[in-house]
């Protein structure tokens, strides 16, 4: 396991804003349970601000704790500030993350934009435009002890 | 808060008797077992009882025993070492879709040199069935290796049955008994194989010491160019008071092995009835009966393995797990995904293995735990909030 910051470990053990909204406004739904990291984000907006942001996580103790602080970060933003909230941001206010997590735990920015988009798409509002991504699903690894199993199949 | 170690699978204390054997060769003790002066002689000497005490507790002959640095390094040693020593033969290897990644990846990087590997599968036990073997065997096959215990999900294969099939096909077969050697009866002359690595710390030696057994007669291309050590087949100077400490270790094993075996047997027997009742939505991976004896391994629903580690931690218990997010590699475990296991099952996985320093106290302690801790992963866990609402 890699070594978190005291803030990781804070927010992974106390994470805040857990849990669903009923009838939230938006939904946004990132990563799946396959590949190690799954959240989903609900929010309820009031005028064009985030009235409240709760979230549920599969996932490592970055994801969680990841999770956790970009429900804090959003919480009360307009939403094109949110929009602004980026991974890099995330990473940082966490005191920053292992390497190896960075991509593939750090969707937390992700999923919030989409329950944005979906409560915009939801309320004929035009789409706003996403900060820096995560790209989550581009990153491979090319470390070359790892490919054992890639030997002939059964 | 209690701190209760029961990560043996990863790395076991050093005994004290060990530490004892050991001590004279870390202050006053000097020489290269090499050197022809006293001091080098009575290195020589107690490395060689050493190689004694190692090969008893295998049931081999001394001579057969090369001493190496890890278990890595004795399944690289076995691999690359038989397949290059016969690659006139043919260059197709067999491995087990279980194997520790040292045998995997070992196979894999001899296809450099034209290998070709296969894998043979296993059932969802994680067993390999002999007949699985001996129809992948070719004319152009040089090596078989099967490990007799797995790490991961603590399944003991049936080396034997498997040895009676590359014999009868004139095949080279290596088993690698790292984690098995030291805490399960293993004998070279019943299993039958050709070569069998072996590992000091799984059985409460120092780290850095380690053994590939070879039967005699068996060539081999070493993988260290250099010195005459080990009999031509492994260059370097010998780690020789980790060696000798795997000694003392090897004697200690052998003479303590039934009550370890049974003490052990309970306390993970209590764990695999325990805990699939206690906590809902999980599955023991590995055989229930044919496994390593302290070996308690499962697949918990709805969460991930890593969060599950940093909260037990937090109370006080050190697991392991095999999920993707506490690899290094964040890819699922290979022998989960070999056993059938589902991928999103796979990420909750948690291994307990146990050592002779855990008490019925100490595994009564991670059942108060752990209901607890898989409650509030849950509780936050997208994927059981669906499965409530039926939508999984």
């Amino acid at each position: 396991m890699p070594a978190y910051s005291d803030k990781v470990m804070d927010h992974f053990k106390n994470p805040r804003n857990v849990g669903e909204i009923e009838n939230a406004d938006g939904v946004g739904e990132v990563g799946n349970p396959i590949c190690g990291d799954m959240m989903t984000f609900y929010i309820k907006v009031e005028g064009d601000r985030l009235k409240d942001i709760k979230f549920k996580t599969f996932g490592c103790g970055a994801a969680i704790a990841v999770s956790s602080m970009t429900s804090e970060m959003g919480m009360g933003k307009t939403m094109e500030e949110a929009m602004l909230i980026t991974p890099q941001g995330v990473a940082d206010e966490l005191g920053g993350l292992p390497k190896v997590k960075f991509h593939c735990s750090n969707l937390g920015a992700d999923a919030l934009h989409l329950a944005i988009d979906d409560y915009r798409k939801k309320n004929n509002l035009p789409p706003l435009v996403h900060g820096e991504q995560a790209h989550h699903d581009e990153e491979t690894d090319d470390q070359s002890w790892d490919t054992a199993v890639d030997v002939v199949e059964p | 808060m209690p701190d209760i170690y029961m990560d043996h699978i990863s790395a076991n204390p050093v005994l004290p008797e060990v530490k004892q054997a050991m001590l004279p060769y870390l202050e006053e003790r000097v020489g290269n077992p090499s050197s022809l002066h006293k001091w080098g002689q009575a290195a020589r000497d107690d490395v060689e009882a050493a190689r004694e005490k190692v090969a008893a507790l295998i049931g081999a002959d001394p001579s057969e025993i090369i001493f190496t640095s890890c278990g890595t390094e004795s399944n690289n040693l076995a691999v690359k070492g038989l397949a290059l020593a016969n690659e006139k033969k043919g260059k197709h290897i067999l491995c087990s879709a279980v194997e520790h990644t040292s045998v995997l990846s070992s196979a894999k990087a001899l296809k450099r040199f034209g290998f070709e590997t296969e894998l043979v599968p296993v059932d969802r036990l994680g067993r390999v069935a002999p007949e699985d073997v001996q129809k992948r065997i070719r004319p152009d096959t040089v090596l078989v290796s099967v490990m007799q215990a797995n790490n991961e999900i603590g399944t003991i294969e049936p080396i034997a049955e498997i040895s009676k099939v590359t014999k009868e096909r004139g095949v080279l077969f290596h088993t690698d008994a790292v984690a098995s050697a030291g805490n399960i009866p293993v004998n070279v002359k019943t299993l039958g194989a050709d070569a069998l690595s072996l590992s000091a710390n799984q059985f409460y030696g120092p780290p850095g010491a380690a053994a590939l057994w070879l039967r005699q007669g068996t060539r081999l291309t070493p993988l260290l160019d250099g010195g005459f050590q080990e009999d031509n087949r492994r260059a370097g100077l010998e780690n020789f008071p980790a060696v000798i400490g795997m000694g003392k270790a090897a004697e200690l094993a052998l003479a303590d092995m039934p009550h370890r075996m049974v003490y052990l047997q309970n306390l993970r027997d209590k764990m695999i009835q325990v805990i699939p009742s206690i906590v809902p939505h999980t599955v023991q991976t590995g055989h229930p009966s044919e496994r390593l004896p302290g070996h308690a391994s499962f697949c918990i629903g709805f969460i991930e393995g890593e969060g599950m580690l940093l909260w037990l931690d937090d109370s006080g218990i050190a697991a392991s797990s095999v999920s993707a997010c506490t690899s290094k590699a964040l890819k699922t475990s290979h022998v989960l995904l070999a056993t059938g296991m589902e991928t999103a099952l796979a990420q909750g996985s948690v291994v307990f293995s146990l050592g002779i320093k855990n008490t019925e106290d100490d595994v009564d302690y991670v059942f108060e735990g752990l209901p607890r801790i898989v409650d509030k992963l849950r509780k936050m866990s997208p994927t059981y909030a669906k499965f409530l609402k039926g939508v999984v």
